[in-house]
């Protein structure tokens, strides 16, 4: 019998029937339905497609957006491309990662994940972020502190 | 009272969202008729959020406005009062053209876009035969804005002449640039242009389909883009009939997942089609084989949404701007350490001094200009002694940079250049495809041989010079093949960085 995952699964692949290019926007809605794209969606979406499981996976792991595990209750994604260098985004980062007590990719013990991104097309008023997909520019410490004490992490 | 506020993703990061709500709030209170018309942003990104107050003179600007501000500009007493939007010197300097209605009219009313001009191209377009559409094109001189400058309408002419029932116009939304953001701002500001100028492709292509592929960084572009589709599918714009006409057009939107390297057009294709996007061996070109093998245009953003103005004012209109062969205008987006930052669409021909010091004012910590890179993370890093370069592609070869996407990053003298090396390696080490080992092996072996340099190995310069120089040679694409380009520029125009380390060692 189908697990939960799998039939959910199996109702996002055919919501994308008769698409040209289907297998990006299934995983973009598996990760929106789960918060992560789960090892047991593969077989599922190989099969519908008629792809192999080595291939579907080999799409997966190239891009940085789909996790394979699920992210903290909350998401900082930080900026870290040039534009936001040339503000002292590094000296944020190095603030926020320490705060945080986590490196890139981690998830601290409250539940805040903390992603890089480079360029968020925020660069005439970095250092930018996405948190939990809202825009700030001329990010900094205070401004997540802000953020830590609304959340209550 | 009519007010404009900017929803350009740069306001609301600097708190657009609490203006609105304290407008709203305002009139409810007061019972006051106000009419407030979210917009997209006019550019100023440093007076962001800008507040806009209709007068029988023109659009009074405000900024940048807190909600704390609201009240003062409601009753005109505000000092936060620029004068009139168009009057100021930012604006003034300008020839908007691509960008002529972006922060001007509501993103999602077909009828401030017509009212300003929208669809006047794609009629006339109508009016032409394809061959004379892509000759208007040719003839317009417009080269690609995505970076490479291929001329746009010798690649319609290929696609146009291909063998293919299916054809297809690739919007190339990926913007993945560092210091770039005209792609969102258009999107944003006036996604219609963009419809309009893909569907203007199709008719010159005989392409029926069209997908603009936008990076998953940009949600509130993705969201606009939609919404833009949705409407010009109902106003039919888009569709089975386009504007009443025998020509067949749709455009999907597709959403990217955080991959550099996918805004290399065949790696885009291979994304979109859904297969591992690993960058292609051309030939074949995607003009002949693109999308599921079949005739395709891939274009940038700012090259399909100029090219309803060039249908709309003709091709002499639009060649008759810029710099030898770098013809009509180019949206500068002036980023980083700068006083005044944010988009500024001008001919081509601007020295980066003039660009610089006049219009972005120096940078915004008040410290002396150092370095600037042009053209995104595989761009060079300019010193002033190389202000006097005129903004064109073929005046920024021969400098050894290029224009790109034409992003400008300005750093002040507290950067230091080795950093700069070692992060655009970095960035190939984590962004590359994997697929020549130039670029896989050489940037994880770049990275390591500026920490020697850093270190005080003098030793290691050659190396790292020699490494740029297989990556340049060895690479199938321009992430590896041009990332020496910020390494190489930083290493010759800043030499000292380099030798700190080996001087402390000594
Ligand atoms: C690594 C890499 C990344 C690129 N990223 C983009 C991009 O984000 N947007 C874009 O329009 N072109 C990008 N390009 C250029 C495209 O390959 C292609 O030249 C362009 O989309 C063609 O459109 P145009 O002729 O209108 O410029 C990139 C190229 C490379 C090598
Ligand atoms: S240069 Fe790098 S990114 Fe480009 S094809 Fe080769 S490995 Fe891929
Ligand atoms: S470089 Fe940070 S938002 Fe563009």
């Amino acid at each position: 019998m189908a697990s939960p995952v799998e039939t959910r699964v199996g109702e996002i692949v055919a919501r994308h029937e008769g698409m040209e290019g289907p297998l990006l926007p299934i995983l973009h809605a598996v990760q929106a339905a789960f918060g992560h794209v789960p090892r047991d969606a593969l077989p599922v979406i190989a099969e519908a497609l008629n792809l192999s499981r080595a291939e579907v996976h080999g799409v997966v792991t190239f891009y940085h957006d789909f996790r394979s595990e699920p992210a903290g209750r909350h998401m900082i994604r930080l900026c870290r491309a040039e534009a936001c260098q040339a503000t002292g985004g590094d000296a944020v980062a190095a603030a926020v990662r320490d705060r945080l007590g986590v490196d890139w990719h981690g998830t601290s013990g409250s539940g805040v994940t903390l992603e890089p991104v480079f360029c968020l097309g925020l660069c005439a008023c970095g250092p930018a972020a996405l948190v939990d997909g809202e825009v700030v520019g001329r990010f900094d410490a205070a401004r997540l502190e802000a953020i830590l004490k609304e959340w209550g992490a | 009272m009519r007010l404009f506020l900017s929803q350009d993703a740069a306001a609301k990061a600097l708190g657009s969202e609490a203006v609105a709500e304290e407008i709203r709030q305002l009139a409810e209170r007061r019972g006051d008729d106000i009419e407030l018309v979210r917009t997209g942003s006019r550019g100023m990104v440093w007076l962001e959020p800008l507040l806009e107050v209709e007068t029988p003179q023109g659009r009074v600007a405000y900024g940048p406005v807190t909600p704390a501000d609201v009240p003062a500009i409601l009753a005109g007493t505000s000092d936060k009062a620029l004068g009139l939007t168009e009057e100021l010197p930012w604006m003034k300097g300008q020839t908007r053209l691509t960008f002529a209605r972006v922060g001007v009219i509501d993103p999602l009313s077909p009828a401030d876009y017509q009212a300003h001009g929208g669809l006047a191209g794609l009629r006339r377009a109508l009016s032409m035969t394809a061959p004379e559409i892509v000759a208007e094109i040719t003839e317009s001189g417009l080269r690609g804005r995505g970076g490479a400058g291929f001329p746009t309408g010798i690649k319609w002419k290929t696609v146009a002449e291909a063998p293919g029932a299916r054809k297809y116009i690739v919007c190339n939304a990926d913007e993945g640039d560092s210091g770039t953001f005209a792609d969102r701002m258009l999107m944003e500001g006036d996604p219609l242009t963009l419809v309009e100028g893909m569907v203007i492709a199709g008719l010159a292509t005989g392409a029926t389909q069209g997908f603009v592929y936008i990076r998953s960084e940009y949600p509130d572009a993705i969201r606009v883009m939609e919404g833009a589709v949705a409407l010009a599918r109902a106003e039919g714009i888009l569709g089975p009939s386009v504007l009443g006409s025998a020509h067949a057009f749709d455009i999907e939107i597709r959403v990217g997942a955080g991959a550099y390297v996918c805004g290399e057009e065949t790696s885009l294709l291979n994304s979109i089609e859904g297969l591992r996007p690993v960058v292609r061996a051309k030939p074949p070109l995607p003009a002949l084989q693109g999308f599921m093998g079949r005739p395709t245009v891939v274009n940038n953003v700012i090259s399909l949404a100029t090219v309803p103005v060039i249908l709309e004012k003709g091709a002499a209109f639009y060649r008759d701007f810029g710099l030898g062969r770098s013809r009509g205008t180019i949206p500068l987006q002036i980023a980083g350490n700068v006083r005044r930052g944010g988009l500024y669409e001008v001919a081509f021909g601007l020295t980066l001094g003039q660009i610089v010091d006049e219009i972005a004012g120096g940078t915004a910590s008040g410290r002396p200009v150092k370095a600037v890179q042009v053209g995104g993370p595989l761009g060079a890093y300019f010193p002033r002694a190389l202000f006097d370069t005129p903004f064109g592609y073929e005046e920024y070869a021969a400098k050894d940079g290029l224009v790109g996407h034409a992003g400008i990053v300005v750093f002040d003298d507290t950067a230091d250049m080795l950093a700069q090396a070692r992060f655009a390696l970095e960035f190939c080490a984590i962004e590359s495809c994997g697929k020549c080992t130039p670029c896989r092996i050489g940037a994880v072996r770049g990275v390591e041989t500026v920490d020697r340099i850093a270190a005080g190995d003098a030793a290691a310069i050659p190396i790292l010079t020699d490494l740029c120089n297989t990556m340049k040679l060895g690479s199938l694409c321009a992430l590896g093949g041009f990332t020496p380009y910020p390494v190489m520029s930083a290493l010759t125009h800043f030499p000292d960085d380099f030798a700190r380390a080996r001087e402390a060692a000594e």
